[in-house]
C-alpha cells in the first residue's frame, strides 16, 4: 500500500515539475513531458493526463473513461485524474466535437496539472464524486432505474428472474419487481423473442436477454422481419421499442459456438440500431437510452467486460445511442474499435506513445448506424484509418466501415484503411489457438507502425 | 353431407304466407331485427380436456343479415382481387380467402374491437372483419398510397392498429409468439381482452409455436390459438404432413376444441366460448375444419393436388354463405330477391372501391425512406446507384 501512496506523492511531485518546465519553456513540446512523465510514474498515469486533457478539452462530448481497471492498484489515481472533469454532463451530443489544436491542450494541460482534484474547468465543480462499480453492476442499475421510472417496461430471459441473470445483470428484479415484469422463460429464444416484439407491439418495453448472443440466432427470423421490418411494413403504425441485449464475444476459451460476435449477422437487418457497451459509464447510459428509445435497439455487451470497476456519476445521465465515443484524441492515426477491443487498443496507445505516435482512438459505440460524423472529423485531422474489431474478417462491423469511410472520406485518406479483425475460423478451444484468433495489441502497434510510414 | 340438419324452432308453415308478405313488404328491413333465434350447428363440437360448449346456438336476424352480407363482400372481394392478380395489376403473392369467410365473420361475432387478433398472410377477410375499408384493401394490394398500410406492405401486410389487428404476416408460423406476445401484454396491462392467434394447418407443425403455447400456459396468458385448418399446407395434404391430423389435440396439456368452420354460428359460439376460458384458465386451442376453393396462392391453380371434384363438392354442401342464405329463407328473415339485391349491391361496392383505388398514386419515391425508424436519425441512406441518390431518414 505505501508504494502506492509514493506513487501518489512521485505523481503529483513530477506534475509540479512539469509545470514549472512548462513556464520556461515558451515551446510546448508534448513529448518531452511524456518522456518525464513515463520516466517517473509509468503510462498509466501518463495516459490518465492525456485522456483528462482530451476530455477537458471536449467539454460538450462524450467523456473519456476507459481505464484498464484490470490493474486495480492504480485505480485511486485514476479517480484522481481530471479527465472526470467533463464527464457530468448528460451526453446527448448536438454534434459538436471539439478537436482543439495542440495550443489549446497546452493551456488545459497547465490549468489541469495545477489542480489537485476534479476541480477542472467547466462543469464538473457542481458534481458529487459518484460512485464505483463493475460493469454489470452498472447495466443492472441502469435496467433498475427504467423499470422504476417506466411501468411499461418488463424484463424476459433465460433465467433472469430467480436465478438473478447468468452475468447478475437482473439480480435483485425479480424480488424487487414481480414475477409478471421480470420473467423467467423456457429454452425457446424463438418464440420469447417473438412474444416479446409482441408484446412491444402494444406499447410495453420489454427488455429481452439472450442468455448468449449466439443463442439469438434462433431468433433470427424474429428479430429481422418481425422486429426490424414491422414499423416500414406496417406503414408506421406500429413501434416496437424493444431492448435485445446479450453478453457477445469471445471469452476465455468457451468454445466455438459461445464465442460468436452477432453484429455482423444483424447490421443488415433495417429498422434496428446496434450499440455495444464497453464500460461501466457507456453500458449504464446506453442501457437507459435504449429502453427509451422507440426503436428496436440491440445492445451487444462482451462476457469479458462484466468485471471492469469505474467510477460513475449519481445523477441520472443517458448516453446518445448514435454517437461514437472519443477515448483519446491524437494526430497521427484514427483507431476506431468498439467493445474489448477498445481495451487492446488502449493497451496499445501506451507502447505507440512511448514510440513517438499520437494515435486518435474512437470507440465507435454506435454499430448501426455508424456515427459517421464524428468519426469523419477524425479522418479529416488524420488521414489515416485503422480498425480494430473482434468480428470476423469476412462481413463483419469492420468491412462495412472501411466501405462507409471510403465511400465518404476517400479524399482525406493519406493510405487504404487498414482493417484488423479476428480470424474467419470458429474459435477454437485451446488458449493459445484462441489468443491468436482475436486482435492483440502487438498486431496493434505494428499495424500502425506500418500505416504511419 | 346432409343439408337438412338444420332445425329451427319457428314454423315452418311460413312457406305458404311468403309469396304474400313479399308482395306486402311486411318484413323490416335488413339491420334492426334482433329478436332472437336459436338455431343448432350443423356437427357438434369435438373437444380435448374441456366440457364442448352446447350446440344451440343464439342469434338474431340482424346478425344472420349481417353474416350474409359480409361474407357477400368478402367474397366478391377475393374474387375481384383474382381478376386484378391475373390483369397484373397486384403483383407478387396474393392468397386468397374465399370458402373460409364464416371464420372472419363469426369470430367478430364474438368479441370486441379491444381484443387482438392476428393472423398469416391470407389477411385479406380478416382485415375487412376489423373493420378496414375496400379501398384500403384494394389500394393496398395494388401498391397504392391509400393501402393500410400505404403500399409499402403488400397483399401480407395489412395491419389495422386502431381495431387491434396486428397482421399480416409473411413467415409461417411466427406470428403465433407474436400473437402470445399480445396475450402477455393484455395480461400485463389488465385489459381483460383476449390474443386470437390463426395459423393453418401447414404452420401447426412449427416449432416456435409450441414453443410458444408452452409459455402461455406456464404463465396463464389469454391467448386464442386458431389453426384454420383447411386440409392443406400449400400443396401438401394435412396427413402427408403431420403425423396426428388432431390439430385441436396437440396442445396436449392445453384443452382444444374442433369446430366446424364452415358455419359461421359455430364458429361464433366457440370463440365465445374461448374468450370465457381464456379469461379463467388459459390458453385454448381451436381448430377450424374450412376449406379454400382457390389455391394456395395466385400463382397455385389448386387443383394438383387435390380433385375438382372435392371442391366442386364442398362448394355445394358446406359452402357458408348458402348456409347462412338457406338459414334467413327457411326463417323467412329476407326474400331471395333481398339477398339477390344485397348481393347486387356488394358487387357494386367492390367495382367502385377498385376504381377509386386505380385512381390512388403510387407512393412517392421519397416514401422509400420513411417509417424505416420510429423517430428522426438524420441518418442518410443511399440510393441504387450509391452516388448521387441519398435521402435523410425522418
Amino acid at each position: 500500500m505505501s508504494l502506492k501512496f509514493f506513487a501518489h506523492f512521485l505523481f503529483i511531485f513530477q506534475v509540479y515539475i512539469s509545470v514549472f518546465l512548462l513556464i520556461i519553456h515558451l515551446q510546448f513540446h508534448f513529448f518531452e513531458i511524456a518522456f518525464l512523465f513515463y520516466f517517473f510514474a509509468g503510462a498509466k498515469p501518463m495516459a490518465a493526463i492525456f485522456q483528462g486533457v482530451g476530455a477537458a478539452a471536449t467539454l460538450s462530448s462524450s467523456p473519456s473513461n476507459s481505464f484498464d481497471s484490470n490493474n486495480s492498484v492504480f485505480s485511486p489515481l485514476t479517480s484522481f485524474s481530471v479527465r472526470r472533469g467533463a464527464s457530468f454532463a448528460v451526453v446527448r451530443s448536438d454534434g459538436i466535437l471539439n478537436l482543439n489544436p495542440k495550443g489549446r491542450r497546452a493551456q488545459q494541460l497547465i490549468s489541469n496539472a495545477v489542480a489537485t482534484k476534479a476541480d477542472s474547468a467547466a462543469s464538473s465543480s457542481s458534481s458529487k464524486p459518484g460512485h464505483e462499480l463493475l460493469l454489470f453492476e452498472a447495466l443492472q442499475e441502469g435496467l433498475e432505474e427504467e423499470m422504476d421510472r417506466d411501468p411499461r417496461v418488463c424484463v424476459m430471459g433465460e433465467d433472469v428472474g430467480h436465478y438473478g441473470g447468468s452475468y447478475k445483470v437482473t439480480k435483485g428484479l425479480a424480488e424487487k419487481f414481480g414475477d409478471l415484469r421480470v420473467l423467467d422463460t423456457p429454452i425457446a429464444e424463438n418464440s420469447f423473442t417473438g412474444m416479446g416484439i409482441g408484446a412491444a407491439m402494444t406499447g410495453l418495453r420489454p427488455v429481452v436477454e439472450g442468455m448468449n448472443m449466439g443463442f439469438l440466432l434462433l431468433a433470427f427470423n424474429q428479430i429481422s422481419n418481425n422486429c426490424g421490418m414491422l414499423h416500414y411494413t406496417s406503414g408506421g403504425q406500429f413501434t416496437i421499442p424493444i431492448v435485445i441485449r446479450g453478453p457477445g464475444g469471445v471469452g476465455r476459451q468457451l468454445g466455438a459456438e459461445h464465442s460468436q460476435r452477432l453484429e455482423s449477422y444483424f447490421q443488415s437487418i433495417p429498422g434496428i440500431q446496434m450499440v455495444a457497451c464497453s464500460t461501466p459509464y457507456n453500458a449504464k447510459g446506453l442501457m437507459k437510452a435504449a429502453i427509451r428509445s422507440e426503436n428496436p435497439v440491440i445492445l451487444f455487451e462482451h462476457v469479458l467486460l462484466y468485471n471492469l470497476k469505474e467510477r460513475i456519476p449519481d445523477e441520472d445521465y443517458i448516453c446518445n445511442l448514435e454517437e461514437a465515443e472519443m477515448v483519446r484524441p491524437g494526430e497521427h492515426v484514427t483507431i476506431l474499435t468498439y467493445s474489448r477491443m477498445r481495451y487492446h487498443v488502449m493497451q496499445a496507445a501506451k507502447t505507440l506513445v512511448n514510440k513517438g505516435y499520437d494515435p486518435e482512438v474512437i470507440d465507435i459505440r454506435s454499430l448501426k448506424p455508424f456515427d459517421l460524423y464524428t468519426i469523419g472529423n477524425s479522418v479529416k485531422k488524420t488521414h489515416r484509418v485503422l480498425i480494430v474489431e473482434e468480428c470476423m474478417r469476412t462481413g463483419g462491423i469492420g468491412a462495412s466501415l472501411t466501405a462507409a469511410i471510403t465511400e465518404n472520406f476517400n479524399d482525406y485518406l493519406d493510405a487504404p484503411i487498414m482493417c484488423l479483425s479476428s480470424q474467419d475460423v470458429p474459435t477454437p478451444y485451446a488458449g493459445t489457438l484462441e489468443e491468436v484468433t482475436v486482435v492483440q495489441p502487438a498486431q496493434i502497434v505494428t499495424a500502425v507502425e506500418q500505416l504511419c510510414q | 353431407m346432409a343439408l337438412s340438419y338444420l332445425r329451427s324452432s319457428s314454423s315452418r308453415s311460413a312457406n305458404l304466407l311468403k309469396p304474400l308478405s313479399s308482395g306486402l313488404s311486411l318484413r323490416s328491413p335488413i339491420s334492426t331485427d334482433t329478436t332472437p333465434i336459436t338455431v343448432e350447428t350443423s356437427v357438434p363440437f369435438t373437444s380435448h380436456r374441456c366440457d364442448a360448449p352446447s350446440r344451440s346456438v343464439e342469434t338474431n336476424p340482424k346478425e344472420l343479415l349481417t353474416f350474409f352480407r359480409d361474407m357477400a363482400l368478402m367474397r366478391r372481394m377475393e374474387i375481384a382481387a383474382d381478376s386484378l392478380y391475373k390483369a397484373k395489376l397486384i403483383r407478387g403473392f396474393c392468397h386468397l380467402y374465399d370458402g373460409q369467410e364464416a371464420f372472419a365473420v363469426g369470430m367478430e361475432a364474438a368479441i370486441t374491437k379491444k381484443d387482438c387478433i392476428i393472423t398469416a398472410y391470407r389477411d385479406h377477410c380478416t382485415f375487412m372483419g376489423r373493420g378496414g375499408t375496400l379501398l384500403e384493401v384494394f389500394a393496398e394490394l395494388m401498391g397504392r398510397q391509400a393501402g393500410c398500410s400505404k403500399g409499402k406492405g403488400g397483399s401480407m401486410h395489412f395491419y389495422k392498429k386502431d381495431s387491434n389487428f396486428y397482421g399480416g404476416h409473411g413467415i409461417v408460423g411466427a406470428q403465433v409468439p407474436l400473437g402470445c406476445g399480445l396475450a402477455f401484454a393484455q395480461k400485463y396491462s389488465k385489459d381483460e381482452t383476449v390474443t386470437f392467434a390463426m395459423y393453418g394447418d401447414g404452420a401447426a407443425n412449427q416449432g416456435q409455436l409450441f414453443e410458444a403455447l408452452n409459455i402461455s400456459a406456464l404463465w396463464d396468458l389469454p391467448a386464442i390459438l386458431v389453426c384454420e385448418n383447411n386440409h392443406y399446407g400449400m400443396g401438401t395434404a394435412e396427413w402427408r404432413a403431420a403425423k396426428s391430423p388432431a390439430y385441436y389435440k396437440r396442445g396436449d396439456y392445453v384443452p382444444g376444441l374442433k369446430v366446424d368452420g364452415m358455419d359461421a354460428l359455430a364458429v361464433k359460439q366457440a370463440c365465445k366460448f374461448a374468450k370465457e376460458h381464456a379469461l379463467k384458465s388459459g390458453p385454448i386451442i381451436l381448430e377450424m375444419d374450412t376449406y379454400r376453393y382457390h389455391g394456395h396462392s395466385m400463382s397455385d391453380p389448386g387443383s394438383t393436388y387435390r380433385t375438382r371434384d372435392e371442391i366442386s363438392g364442398v362448394r355445394q354442401e358446406r359452402d357458408p354463405i348458402e348456409r347462412i342464405r338457406k338459414l334467413i329463407l327457411s326463417h323467412d328473415l329476407a326474400s331471395e330477391k333481398e339477398l339477390k339485391d344485397i348481393e347486387k349491391e356488394v358487387r357494386k361496392e367492390v367495382d367502385d372501391a377498385i376504381t377509386r383505388a386505380k385512381e390512388s398514386p403510387m407512393p412517392e419515391p421519397s416514401k422509400l425512406f420513411t417509417n424505416v425508424y420510429a423517430k428522426g436519425l438524420g441518418v442518410e441512406s443511399f440510393g441504387a446507384d450509391r452516388k448521387e441518390v441519398r435521402a435523410t431518414l425522418p
